[in-house]
């Protein structure tokens, strides 16, 4: 019998993610393959109501935290939440769970979490991967390098990993629903101090309601081929037909014509949605580099030898003012049938 | 203040990756080094913040002599002067990087550690929070603005659709983000002033790895795409095969 597994459950809005139930359903392989439990943790609001929609992915025990005892453990208290104190939390449960797999989702926080939980439980770290086997009982992981131009097996030289999966790669897979058991951790067992509470997290500022393209399912990227910064209506116009999220090249995103936050590539977000539509965008080395895992790629540029047709799966050669109209109404048809 | 930058040399981003026959490594044959982008960041914002309160800057890179060009490009920049923790070998992981950089930090004393928020080599995204464990020194990472007020710092951090706003005093770890600022071109001027920087060299304090590479490969082949040639007349055809084939729509 290995050492136990702890599955950290990411909540929004008073709600676990997507990518909470990724992690739980790679947790519970990991747990079959390895003989070994796996508990899910999770910090938050009234978690226990929400025991129920893990259970559908197998879990059998969750521990929950509730934020606000958590951030009463601070004198100053006006703060939505600290960083610093999670890492505190997870890594002290780990300890008493006598955990091995620590496993988060590679989301801002998780990113965030895994070196400081690693430090904290003398783990290593298997940081935003793609991939996970076990080998002989041992866990070994497959993660992007070199922006995706090269993938790397690594092994770890001790028991105990902190593992991050990158969102939207591992599927969620509901299983027989189990019987769950949950328990709330009294805050007072954790020795928390003022210095776990050093950065603290006042406002969060919603750039907008669309979907970040790092967690959409679906993007439609535009570059300097759309030529004006105006011409975007195009691109948000056929996103939004198809519930996509709206993305840029960098050459764009200098020119100031969109937000830094919708840059994908090497200098800007790395995504791996099931569908991306890259039009009037060369397909720069950069670019790809943070694109290119997607699973279906589609082109639309009037340079045929433009290199991003090399890694499309479907492409049209044509005047991006011409095709994105056609294909927004194409699918407005065929969806709405 | 006192302000050190840790800076990395990587692959230029057009490095198009092959693999040695080791399989363990890049085959870095006509690969061209420089600086991490996301350090370039760094090494502005340090700059930007000796301009406003004084101080020195320092940069810190951990790696074999070859590390000294990343040291020397923050010197053209305008760091001051330059830590090389010599490693013995190329056989090292984010935690051994992290371990060196806070054995030697811990006896100085900053009031500001700049990282870039990841290399582009490894995509570590790790060595600035271990770090922070490491001193027990709080982190920001992934910040696209930074304000330092008597000792109160603020920080936006770049999120999944939106950003935090988050608060903490210094000494800090920031890693830093594009959007950050806009990195500075070295002119003629400060290139030859470089020259004569000095670059302080001492021993890795630490060579152990927990991380290993068991092997790399290049992505698998895609198969060759279907690209029509005819325009507008071929969405149609598109949406269907998006529907029927690919079944993504
Ligand atoms: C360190 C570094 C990091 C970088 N990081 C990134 C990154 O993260 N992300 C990124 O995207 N780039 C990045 N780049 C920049 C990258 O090298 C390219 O410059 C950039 O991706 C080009 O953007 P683009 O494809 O929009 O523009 P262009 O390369 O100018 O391509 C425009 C395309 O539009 C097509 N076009 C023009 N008009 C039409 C039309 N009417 N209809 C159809 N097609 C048309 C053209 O044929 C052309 O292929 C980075 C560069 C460096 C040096
Ligand atoms: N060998 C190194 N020497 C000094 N600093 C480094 C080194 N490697 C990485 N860093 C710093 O750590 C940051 C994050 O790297 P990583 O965690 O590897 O993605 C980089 O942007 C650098 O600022």
């Amino acid at each position: 019998m290995s050492k136990n597994i702890l599955a950290f459950a990411e909540t929004k809005d008073g709600k676990f993610k997507n990518s909470a139930f990724e992690v739980v359903t790679e947790a519970a392989k990991l747990a079959a393959e390895t003989d070994s439990e796996f508990t899910v943790l999770s910090i938050g609001t009234d978690l226990q109501n929400q025991a129920e929609s893990l259970a559908e992915y197998g879990v059998k025990r969750m521990l929950t935290v509730e934020i606000s005892e958590l951030n009463a453990k601070c004198t100053s208290s006006d703060f939505k939440y600290s960083p610093s104190s999670f890492s505190k939390v997870i890594s002290e449960v780990a300890k008493s769970e006598n955990t091995g797999i620590i496993i988060l989702s590679a989301t801002s926080l998780g990113k965030d979490l895994a070196g400081r939980i690693a430090v904290r439980t003398d783990s290593s770290v298997f940081n935003d991967c793609t991939g996970l086997r076990v080998d002989g009982g041992k866990i070994t992981a497959t993660r992007p390098v070199y922006a995706g131009k090269s993938f790397t097996e690594i092994y770890s030289e001790s028991e105990n990993i902190v593992i991050t999966i990158r969102p939207n790669v591992f599927k969620a897979v509901k299983s027989s629903k189990a019987e769950i058991k949950t328990g709330k951790i009294d805050i007072n067992t954790l020795n928390l101090s003022e210095t776990d509470f050093s950065t603290r997290v006042i406002d969060v500022v919603v750039s907008s309601e669309k979907i970040d393209v790092a967690e959409a399912d679906r993007i439609v990227s535009g570059g300097r081929g759309l030529r004006e910064p105006e011409n975007f209506t195009l691109i948000e116009n056929l996103a939004a037909t198809i519930g996509a999220a709206t993305g840029a090249s960098r050459a764009v995103v200098d020119a100031g014509w969109r937000p830094h936050s919708e840059q994908v590539g090497q200098t800007g977000k790395t995504v791996s949605p099931s569908l991306y539509i890259a039009c009037g965008i060369s397909g720069a080395i950069q670019h790809l580099a943070g694109m290119s895992s997607s699973k279906c790629i589609v082109a639309i540029n009037k340079d045929k030898d433009a290199p991003i047709f090399q890694i499309a799966n479907y492409g049209i050669v044509g005047d991006v003012f011409e095709i994105i109209p056609a294909l927004t109404e194409e699918f407005k048809k065929v969806l709405s049938n | 203040m006192k302000i050190f930058v840790c800076v990395s040399l990587v692959p230029d981003s057009t490095t198009k990756v092959k693999i040695s026959d080791s399989k363990k490594s890049i085959d870095e044959n006509g690969v061209s080094f420089v600086l991490n982008p996301y350090d370039e960041f760094a090494v502005e914002e340090a700059l930007k913040i000796r301009e406003k309160n004084g101080g020195e800057i320092v940069s810190i890179s951990f790696g074999t002599d070859r590390s000294k060009e990343a040291l020397k490009k923050s010197f053209q920049m305008g760091v001051d002067k330059g830590v090389l923790i010599k490693s013995a070998s190329n056989d090292f992981d984010s935690f051994t990087v992290a371990r060196n950089i806070s054995d030697y930090i811990k006896t100085q004393n900053p009031d500001l550690v700049l990282f870039g928020k990841q290399s582009i080599d490894f995509d570590g995204l790790l060595i600035p929070s271990m770090v922070s464990e490491m001193l027990e020194i709080p982190a920001i990472s992934v910040v696209v603005k930074l304000d330092i007020i008597d000792g109160k710092v603020t920080a936006e951090r770049e999120i999944e659709g939106g950003k935090e706003i988050v608060e903490s005093k210094l000494p800090v770890i920031i890693g830093a983000q594009k959007g950050l600022n806009e990195p500075r071109y070295p002119n003629l001027k400060s290139i030859m002033a470089a020259k004569s920087k000095p670059i302080e060299e001492i021993p890795a304090s630490y060579s152990g790895i927990k991380v290993g590479i068991k092997e790399m490969n290049l992505p698998p082949a895609k198969a060759s795409g279907k690209i029509f040639t005819n325009g507008k007349d071929d969405v149609k055809e598109l949406v269907k095969l998006l529907r029927e084939e690919a079944k993504v729509i």
